[in-house]
């Protein structure tokens, strides 16, 4: 903004120079990076797409059959279905956690809040695979979990977490949530107290005051947080195959074991797309719903 | 008096739901990391929490070269790759992103929006795409191939975090500096350069670790000679549970607290990483 005033207010001679060498290289300057991404990034996607389109698995004449053998088989539909619902399960999860640690962060002093942006940000920067590996110590049947639950008699044989969903969502829930966190911390520093204050003081409750003037005020955060969310849990591979095991099915397991083990490109590049497409559709749906909340906050 | 006793019990419920959430958030967060490191000191030849004994003999194995060699390739590789793909993304990304801040309308933000969509996109599509890519272009397994394929995928994080530091700049520094006669290169090596220098470190370090943790593009376009560790230890934990697993883990988590802590000294990087 005082950018463009003082622009505005520099003689026009002076200004005339200047302004035309920021005319030519604000491209330029994105040029390298744009062509490494056609190169390395477009090419692929659309050579994944090409490869789609071949009719058998040795690749020599081009036909429908892949596409038309995953769309006609409800098994596959299944797959899709549960490789979203997942992702919507871990977004549900992080979430009903994530925003009450958001809450607590709002609340602390600068002092605790650069600890629990701490806390937060530390598993992001171990591993994904480390993390995974915390959870099959977590939940395995001599797991920390089934110790506690043995030891307190609260069950007389071990429950069996490891290759389960509801174990899976559990660990995706920590391996994912400082996603949800790092954009939802941020927008949540910045609500003014003030008008938390003032909705207290109009008679409001603390639950009142949190669904209709904390959500709707974070709302753009915590749209930004489910996306990342949900794109990282739906194509987490390591995750959904060492603790769901092999006899939960997702999309990335089966694009992995099409390519790698059965050798079959176009199938595998079929499922890929499919992946592409619905994560795609969902993540833009988060996203309208993200700017319609926050058009409401502000409306 | 009534509705003051309504108001108590919605505080108290409140506070304990919220309170109770937040705190088994801190404890998800912060236990599983203690787990691992608690594990990987072991003495048992099985993984059990909580572990038995004490003993450091499982990171002596892995240190032993003989033993562990493996590993250590592939560990080696991973370094490599994440050096020279963060170090092309920093260099790449932070030109991208000057230029984006002074891009303003549809088309910028049509152009920040496609730079940043890797961060968006199933990864695992990409990496299969970048290996049928690669093979059907004539290519063979290399460590470049998977620097090209993780150049694309860490890029955006320094995007963001550049970007982020642009915003804050106050363009009229820069503006004074042009007025008072300063070349434009001037300008951005004494005014520029190092207003944004935090936010570039800051963007190299998230690059380089979002390289050395990739599994969607390692898991595809690595081979046997150029295995990456999160493979390996993918390998490791779907096959025996070999527990220098927790021991490459315990590595992985105290270098990665290190560093951060570093980070965070000299470029607030848990602040920048909230944006």
């Amino acid at each position: 903004m005082s950018g463009a005033a003082a622009l505005a207010a520099a003689p026009a001679g002076r200004a005339a120079a200047p302004a035309r060498a920021r005319r030519l290289t604000p491209w330029g300057l994105a040029a390298p990076l744009g062509l490494a991404y056609a190169a390395f990034f477009v090419a692929p996607l659309l050579m994944l797409v090409a490869v789609s389109f071949y009719a058998d698995e040795r690749m020599t004449r081009w036909g429908l059959d892949q596409w038309r053998r995953f769309l006609l088989d409800g098994f596959h539909w299944k797959v899709v279905a549960d490789t979203l619902l997942l992702g919507l399960k871990s977004v549900v999860a992080t979430t009903l956690l994530g925003f009450p640690f958001a809450l607590l962060y709002r609340g602390a002093s600068p002092r605790w809040q650069r600890v629990l942006l701490f806390v937060a940000v530390m598993p992001l920067l171990t591993s994904v695979v480390v993390r995974t590996f915390a959870w099959i110590v977590i939940l395995g049947r001599e797991g920390v979990v089934n110790q506690l639950v043995l030891g307190l008699g609260l069950a007389a044989e071990p429950l069996r977490l490891l290759q389960t969903e509801l174990g899976l969502v559990i660990s995706l829930t920590q391996i994912e949530m400082p996603l949800l966190l790092l954009p939802l911390l941020s927008v949540m520093a910045r609500i003014d107290p003030r008008l938390l204050d003032a909705s207290a003081s109009l008679g409001a409750s603390p639950w009142r005051t949190l669904f209709r003037v904390i959500l709707p005020l974070a709302a753009p955060g915590l749209a930004a947080g489910c996306l990342l969310v949900f794109a990282s849990s739906t194509t987490a591979f390591i995750s959904q195959s060492v603790i769901g095991g092999g006899r939960l099915v997702y999309l990335p397991a089966m694009i992995w074991q099409q390519a790698m083990v059965v050798a079959n490109w176009p199938f595998a590049a079929t499922a890929a797309i499919a992946l592409l497409v619905s994560v795609s559709a969902v993540i833009a749906v988060i996203a309208y719903a993200g700017r319609v909340a926050a058009g409401h906050a502000h409306g | 008096m009534r509705m003051a006793r309504r108001r108590n019990a919605s505080e108290i419920s409140y506070g304990l739901v919220m309170g109770g959430l937040a705190v088994l958030a801190l404890l998800i967060l912060v236990g599983p990391v203690l787990v691992v490191l608690a594990t990987s000191f072991t003495d048992s030849r099985s993984i059990r929490f909580p572990p038995e004994g004490f003993s450091i003999r499982w990171y002596a194995l892995l240190l032993d070269a003989g033993r562990s060699r493996q590993i250590h390739r592939a560990a080696g590789n991973t370094l490599q790759v994440a050096l020279v793909s963060a170090g092309l993304a920093t260099l790449l990304g932070t030109a991208a992103a000057l230029g984006l801040s002074r891009l303003a309308g549809r088309a910028g933000r049509a152009a920040d929006a496609f730079l940043m969509s890797p961060l968006v996109l199933p990864g695992l599509a990409f990496g299969l795409a970048a290996l049928m890519y690669f093979t059907l272009l004539g290519f063979r397994p290399s460590l470049e191939l998977i620097i090209a394929g993780h150049l694309v995928v860490v890029a955006p994080f320094v995007l963001r975090t550049v970007g982020a530091s642009l915003s804050q700049l106050d363009p009229a520094l820069l503006d004074a500096s042009l007025s008072l006669g300063a070349s434009p290169l001037h300008g951005f090596r004494r005014i520029t350069l190092p207003l944004i220098a935090p936010g570039i470190a800051a963007g190299a370090f998230l690059a380089f670790m979002a390289s050395v943790d990739n599994v969607p593009v390692s898991l595809f376009l690595s081979s046997a000679r150029t295995d990456m560790l999160p493979i390996r230890m993918w390998g490791m934990m779907e096959s025996t549970l070999d527990v220098r697993v927790a021991a490459v883990s315990g590595t992985l988590v105290l270098a990665a607290f290190l560093l951060m802590l570093v980070m965070e000294r000299f470029t607030g990087l848990t602040r920048r990483m909230r944006g």
